[in-house]
């Protein structure tokens, strides 16, 4: 137990909210959580500010600063074209997150609702939707997520769809062991008592108890979501240039490395690490904050 | 039952363990808390002391501090613990572990969460043999069967190779006690050895280690909630309140004229033979008026409000997946499916209470979750009012008005509660889906009605489960079984997870509900003390079949069938 937490819990009053309280007793205990949320603001910020702070428009090329190594004046060089690094990658933060963000949002309503059904009802629901999940399951999940978007198009809404749908058995899986757990608690038995119908019982009282448990899941979902989008660009699939996106930019610059331009493929794929990395940090620290176990 | 030693050996001789000004810190979130403070605890050689105390008391903290086995956010902030001339507080890692198991053993509450689920027991006993050095490789499967027939597992050569699973939680608790006696430890701490543990099987338990460890001269602390349990086996009695050791006397002395208020309330909240239900509560708070109890007077209604005939309930056993494709081998005996509730037939007249009482296993549960309409009986009918209500399907139950008139408080109040809800929230479930109201006014107001029937502070109704006390959490629980105004309740071991003063209050709480609003009771409960006290007629089942039912004190005074004598002889009684 840290002083600051010691601080805060004999603060008059305890004005602020509990789990404001608990987020800083875990903040205090563990360092890195606190570290990980802060990244997690400055991706946020780049996010929904990245064109008005970038220094130069993304798109512009200046052939007279082409391939230039970082300076003052671009900070993390330039590329084939005279565009600036710093701003592209800062830039193109809005676009990866936004694709994470919003499959990450579809999977767990699909994914959430899906599992809790089928822990909680079992039976036939428990077979259709663990049969889907073990079919999704049965292919090397990036092969698949390949094949979904070279099938449907390249757009960004598949790249969504396709991040979502080999997500969703990660979902349906923590979904389902919980709410199997669940079904056979006593509030479950006295919400039945209560007259609530089974739907009712499923939404109302199993949904709300897994919720923390889920939340957990997004937060480490979302660095892996992040990691595919850009996977599939730098393959070619899914996003093309010249939109600035990290998984592009790394594969345009992974044909300068051996030339000696480093820079070019170095700072996405550094924007695109501390992402990953922000996001499963970040889910650790949640596991804590939302963990009744670690609770005192 | 007692030490054959005399209270004048224990002051001659140097105390085995002797625990001085103990005071034991966790580290919370919400600062330093001191479960335990400047505890005093010696125990001789060959002497039985028991610890009592309800929980949060503390009593468990001091045992492992003594044992250094508090977790991490604890530790031993002042004090000394000296063990035969050890000082176990200044002792090393290493010699600690050497002491556990070797010198000083302990027995957990769960047998079956310490021991390992895919070990053997034979097995299990060895490790501990092996590990203290005490037999070597080649003779250690004798000495562990040898511990097997010691605490009386009958074929203990076959039941070595037995899995934890493959044994009742009393034959566990029995392969705990010979894991802890394997190296023959000279003291022994026992946890709530026997919470959870059917009251029959509880003094076979007792029995067993006061007699092994009177047989090798060990000493023996007991930790316990319960006084008549203390006052049976033990010589000597602390009674803890907040961490403070409170009073500490012989057992019979501290029955006989308990000197602490704490333990008066206690001991008045004890229920025992002899007393009445007003007569739990402390004498401050004793009522003015005690009211007679008018079951005796209850409505003469000539039509039962519930007949439960022939009541059965059948589970299939499981069947080999290849005989459920190519039916079973020819030749093979066709296997009857388990019959948990085997006709079952009684009444409950209007506001009468019956009690349903029976060791774990014996189908009560199942059959009060039949009355709910939880579960779909196999054969018989349950008639309630008038209708047949176990011709309904549990699934459509659900969406009937009849469901406003059963209603049911659950056994775990935490268990019971949704931890999303507020307790506001948790006593309005029931009257936004089966009342009549209009606004959320109405509900609220009504929440606000309900809690003060239920004498639950209205500022308490904004909070979470986890933020109410046990007692608390029992009260939002009534007061959402009542909410809608119930004609029976299904009281399914209501107080079973409760500390003895809270249990008394939620008793009398019970009987004053049903005094005022005329329902009917169905208690389900393991404690014939406590059914003694709330119920006029009782049932006793076993193996899915009542074997005695009528009137509490008939069945209570002069038992017809050997099973009740049996179950009334094994409850320990403190010596009053």
């Amino acid at each position: 137990m840290s002083d600051s937490a010691l601080h805060a819990a004999a603060a008059p009053g305890q004005s602020s909210p509990t789990i404001l309280r608990h987020a800083r007793h875990v903040v205090s205990e563990n360092p890195v959580t606190g570290f990980a949320f802060a990244l997690f603001l400055l991706i946020a910020t780049c996010a929904l500010l990245g064109p008005h702070v970038a220094p130069y428009d993304p798109l512009a090329s200046d052939a007279a600063a082409i391939l230039q190594p970082p300076s003052l004046k671009h900070w993390c060089g330039t590329d084939q074209l005279g565009r600036d690094i710093f701003s592209r990658v800062i830039v193109a933060t809005r676009l990866d997150f936004v694709i994470a963000l919003s499959s990450v949002v579809l999977v767990f309503a699909a994914g959430g609702l899906s599992g809790t059904a089928a822990g909680f009802f079992g039976g036939w629901t428990d077979r259709i939707v663990g049969r889907i999940s073990d079919t999704i399951m049965a292919f090397p999940l990036f092969v698949l997520a390949m094949g979904i978007v070279a099938a449907l198009g390249n757009t960004v809404t598949n790249i969504v769809l396709a991040t979502a749908i080999i997500n969703f058995p990660l979902y349906v899986r923590v979904a389902r062991a919980q709410a199997n757990v669940k079904r056979d608690a006593g509030f479950v038995l006295a919400a039945r008592l209560s007259g609530n119908s089974e739907a009712r019982i499923m939404l109302c009282h199993v949904l709300p108890n897994i919720m923390p448990i889920m939340m957990v899941q997004i937060s480490l979902t979302m660095g892996y979501a992040i990691l595919n989008a850009a996977g599939l660009s730098f393959i070619g699939l899914g996003v093309r240039a010249p939109t600035p996106e990290w998984g592009i930019m790394v594969a345009e610059g992974a044909a300068n490395i051996i030339s000696g331009e480093w820079w070019i493929a170095l700072f996405p794929g550094a924007a695109l690490m501390l992402a990953v990395f922000c996001f499963n940090l970040l889910g650790d620290g949640l596991r804590d904050v939302v963990d009744p176990q670690r609770r005192t | 039952m007692r030490a054959p030693s005399t209270p004048a050996e224990h002051k001659t001789a140097l105390p085995l363990l002797d625990v001085r000004d103990l005071t034991v810190e966790f580290s919370t979130r919400h600062g330093t808390v001191r479960a335990v403070r400047h505890v005093d605890l010696t125990v001789a050689k060959g002497e039985t002391v028991a610890i009592v105390g309800e929980s949060g008391s503390g009593k468990s903290v001091t045992s492992y501090a003594v044992m250094r086995i508090l977790d991490r956010a604890g530790r031993i902030a002042e004090g000394s613990v000296h063990f035969s001339g050890f000082d176990l507080r200044a002792a090393t890692e290493g010699f600690m572990q050497d002491m556990r198991g070797r010198e000083i053993s302990m027995i957990f509450q769960n047998p079956r969460a310490a021991l390992n689920p895919i070990r053997k027991i034979g097995r299990q006993i060895e490790d501990v043999l092996l590990q203290h050095a005490q037999a070597g490789s080649a003779a250690v499967a004798e000495k562990a069967i040898e511990l097997l027939d010691q605490v009386r597992i009958a074929r203990p050569r076959e039941r070595y190779h037995a899995y934890p699973f493959e044994l009742s939680g009393g034959m566990c608790q029995r392969v705990v006690i010979a894991i802890a006696l394997a190296c023959r430890p000279q003291l022994l701490i026992a946890d709530e050895p026997t919470t959870g543990l059917d009251v029959t099987t509880q003094k076979a338990v007792m029995d067993l280690i006061v007699e092994l460890t009177h047989e090798r001269g060990m000493s023996t602390i007991l930790i316990t909630h319960d006084l008549g349990l203390a006052a049976a086996y033990c010589d000597r009695v602390l009674v803890m309140e907040k961490g403070e050791v409170v009073e500490t006397a012989d057992s019979e002395a501290i029955f006989k004229s308990p000197s602490h208020p704490y333990t008066r309330k206690l001991m008045r909240a004890t229920p025992r033979p002899g007393i009445s239900l007003r007569g739990l509560m402390p004498e401050s708070e004793g009522r003015a008026v005690p009211s007679p109890r008018p079951s005796a007077v209850a409505v003469k209604d000539p039509q039962p409000l519930l007949v439960v005939d022939r009541l059965v309930k059948e589970y299939p056993r499981r069947t080999r997946p290849l005989d459920k494709i190519f039916g079973p081998p020819p030749g093979a005996a066709v296997e009857t499916p388990f019959r948990a509730v085997d006709g079952v037939s009684f009444s409950i007249q209007r506001g009468e209470s019956v009690g349903l009482v029976g060791e774990s296993g014996c189908g009560k549960s199942t059959t009060s979750m039949m009355l709910m309409r939880l579960v779909d009986h196999t054969s018989g009918s349950i008639v309630f009012a008038g209708e047949d209500i176990g011709s309904i399907p549990a699934r459509e139950f659900g969406s009937l008005p009849l469901r406003r008139r059963i209603q049911m408080v659950f056994q775990d109040p935490t268990d019971s509660l949704n931890p999303r809800y507020t307790a506001a929230r948790a006593i309005a479930d029931p009257l936004l889906r089966l009342g009549n109201f209009k606004t959320h006014a109405e509900v609220r107001s009504r929440c606000e009605e309900l809690a003060a029937e239920v004498g639950l502070p209205l500022d308490l109704l904004d909070r979470f489960p986890h933020q109410l006390s046990g007692g608390q959490k029992a009260r939002v629980g009534i007061a959402r079984a009542i909410a809608l105004r119930p004609e029976l309740v299904v009281l399914d071991e209501p107080t079973a997870a409760l500390d003895v003063s809270v249990q008394a209050v939620v008793l009398n709480l019970l009987q004053d509900l049903k005094e005022s609003l005329g329902m009917s009771y169905l208690f389900v409960s393991h404690d014939l003390n406590v059914v003694r006290l709330l119920c006029d007629r009782v049932m006793v089942m076993r193996s899915g079949r009542v074997v005695e039912q009528g009137p509490t004190a008939q069945v209570l005074e002069s038992p017809a069938s050997d099973y009740t004598r049996e179950l009334i002889s094994a409850i320990p009684h403190p010596p009053l």
